[in-house]
């Protein structure tokens, strides 16, 4: 499942899930490549990942909504991936293209190691 | 607290506005002695880096200014280059501009109405805490929004910075068939604007009623989106050529946006407090029955009150939207074709928060020599300082920090994007 980013897209896409791993762009947090991984279900992601615009409420918003409505889904992790450019249409840089290969098989691991409770799990991408 | 002390009221970084930007309010003995809308954004240079573009860029690179109103600039943009170039876009093509600007009027109005200004009115920090209390009103918003994204989707190709526009029309029109579904979903986008609307008139408005000069566009037979003349409530009628005549840019230090003055005049509101008080008249029946039930008066200078006129142009845009829909017939061409040609094209729609000017000037290449961009938040930066000035002495009651929420408040009245306006927020208030 691919998402924009969209406030209620994303809403309507985590609602209802048991399982969450979400993947997303970081930016200014370490080098390009450097992989970030947080358990949302636990607290909320660092305001720095937050969105930077009041006009694209991202992912850290969508999940601190359903966490004050009680409707948090059981298990949220997300994986930040530090970008290197963001310019549109541009390569993927090296050093994020290697990132991107290991957070495949991070997220194969933590689906893997659940057993059964993987076939429910929903792999998520965010431009957000 | 006292009235008489002197306070010094500072918000660093300013909530629930798009962009970077702060806040200065001193006080002494209950009076203001300044106040001081600090935009520091830094500036974005757009009018210098559009020179040598060609006519055809302008567009998408001006879009980039705005992630909530690149449509805005779309539209400025491609009607100043038409009318520079000679073209006029009639017909359907004019049809899915208004309806692809309508789109974005949702999305916007829903954006600030629901989840960045309701917050003040119920005494929330955030929408995500208001959405412990209401969770309803926050779902009923975002459902309402993505209608509109779906608009500007459909026909801008994406819901961010849509790319489908050019001068001339569109690179490629929808079908009837790819148009009509969204009948049915704006059909039950009309019923959640009217339980928006009803929502938000049970807020709680403080009496604030100001003497404003409103200037907005207005045209013949519509409510305003992409053409008309420019109108104010104090006589001001225009050409939109004119603008550079009658409108000026000035520079002040504290704010890296450029404040715009009507020569001779100061200060004006651009908006929706502007468009609904110069064009009710233009808003069908449905619409305007709506606005009254809503407690809208025929003249509202209440900057508070600007969150009922969102809601109320939100069912607007809404229902202009059913109706194109309703009515849309292809065009025969996606566009109208365009050839350089030397020339100067001015350009102004109502933006979300207001009106938005682009002239340019092409030489024999249609390559842009000069451009200028004036942005609705630029506008009404004088407006925003003379609101603190007459509010803030109403409310030294007020704890320093429910103080500071209620400048914060005032500002939001405006939607202020800063982002667009350094092409600007964050309060410090300072009582001595």
């Amino acid at each position: 499942l691919h998402s924009t980013g969209e406030l209620g897209a994303l809403l309507e896409a985590l609602q209802g899930r048991a399982r969450v791993v979400a993947i997303d762009a970081a930016a200014g947090q370490g080098a390009a490549g450097r992989v970030h991984r947080f358990d949302a279900s636990r607290r909320a992601l660092p305001a720095v990942l937050a969105a930077g615009s009041t006009h694209g409420l991202g992912l850290a918003a969508a999940l601190e909504l359903l966490r004050v409505q009680g409707r948090l889904p059981a298990q949220v992790v997300v994986y930040a991936i530090e970008g290197a450019a963001y310019d549109v249409g541009g390569e993927l840089a090296p050093a994020v293209e290697r990132a991107v290969r290991e957070v495949e098989k991070l997220v194969r691991r933590e689906l893997g190691a659940s057993g059964g409770s993987s076939r429910r799990a929903r792999r998520m991408s965010s431009t957000g | 607290m006292s009235a008489r002390r002197s306070r010094t009221i500072s918000v660093a970084a300013l909530a629930r506005v798009e962009g970077e930007g702060g806040l200065l309010v001193k006080t002494k003995g209950g009076k203001v002695t300044q106040v001081q809308l600090r935009i520091y954004e830094p500036p974005r240079f757009f009018e210098a880096f559009l020179r040598g573009r060609r006519f055809d860029e302008a567009p998408d690179l001006t879009a980039r200014i705005c992630g909530i109103c690149p449509v805005a600039y779309q539209m400025s943009s491609v009607h100043a280059m038409e009318q520079a170039l000679g073209l006029k876009v009639e017909g359907p093509l004019r049809d899915l501009r208004r309806l692809l600007y309508c789109g974005e009027w949702i999305e916007s109005h829903v954006l600030h109405v629901a989840m960045l200004h309701a917050p003040d009115f119920l005494g929330y920090e955030s929408a995500i805490h208001m959405s412990r209390d209401h969770p309803d009103l926050v779902a009923l918003a975002l459902k309402l929004k993505k209608a509109g994204n779906e608009v500007v989707a459909l026909l801008g190709g994406r819901e961010i910075h849509p790319i489908n526009v050019r001068v001339g029309g569109f690179y490629r029109v929808p079908t009837r068939a790819e148009l009509s579904p969204l009948g049915e979903r704006l059909l039950w986008a009309r019923d959640a604007a009217l339980e928006l609307l009803r929502a938000v008139a049970r807020f709680e408005f403080p009496d604030f009623d100001q003497d404003y000069e409103f200037v907005a566009l207005r045209h013949p037979e519509e409510y305003p989106l992409n053409e008309g003349r420019l109108v104010s409530s104090k006589g001001l009628d225009i050409p939109i050529d004119d603008f550079t005549l009658h409108f000026q840019e000035e520079h002040v230090p504290h704010s890296n946006a450029l404040h715009a003055v009507l020569k001779g005049r100061g200060a004006y509101h651009v908006g929706p407090l502007a468009r609904y008080n110069l064009n009710q008249d233009r808003l069908p029946a449905l619409v305007r029955e709506a606005a009254t039930e809503a407690g809208l008066r025929p003249v509202e200078r209440n900057p508070f009150r600007s969150i009922l006129v969102r809601a109320v142009e939100t069912l607007y845009a809404i229902e202009e939207a059913r109706r194109i829909v309703a009515s849309y017939e292809p065009p025969d061409q996606p566009f109208l074709s365009a050839e350089p040609r030397a020339g100067v094209g001015h350009g102004c729609s109502e933006a979300p928060r207001g009106i938005l000017y682009h002239r340019y000037r092409l030489d024999e290449q249609g390559l842009i020599v000069e451009a200028q961009i004036v942005p609705p938040t630029a506008q009404n930066q004088k407006t925003i300082e003379n609101d603190l000035w007459r509010f803030v002495p109403t409310q030294l009651h007020l704890p320093e920090d429910e103080l500071a929420l209620r400048c914060e408040q005032a500002v939001r009245n405006y939607d202020p994007c800063i982002s667009c306006a350094t092409h600007f927020l964050r309060l410090r208030l300072e009582q001595e």
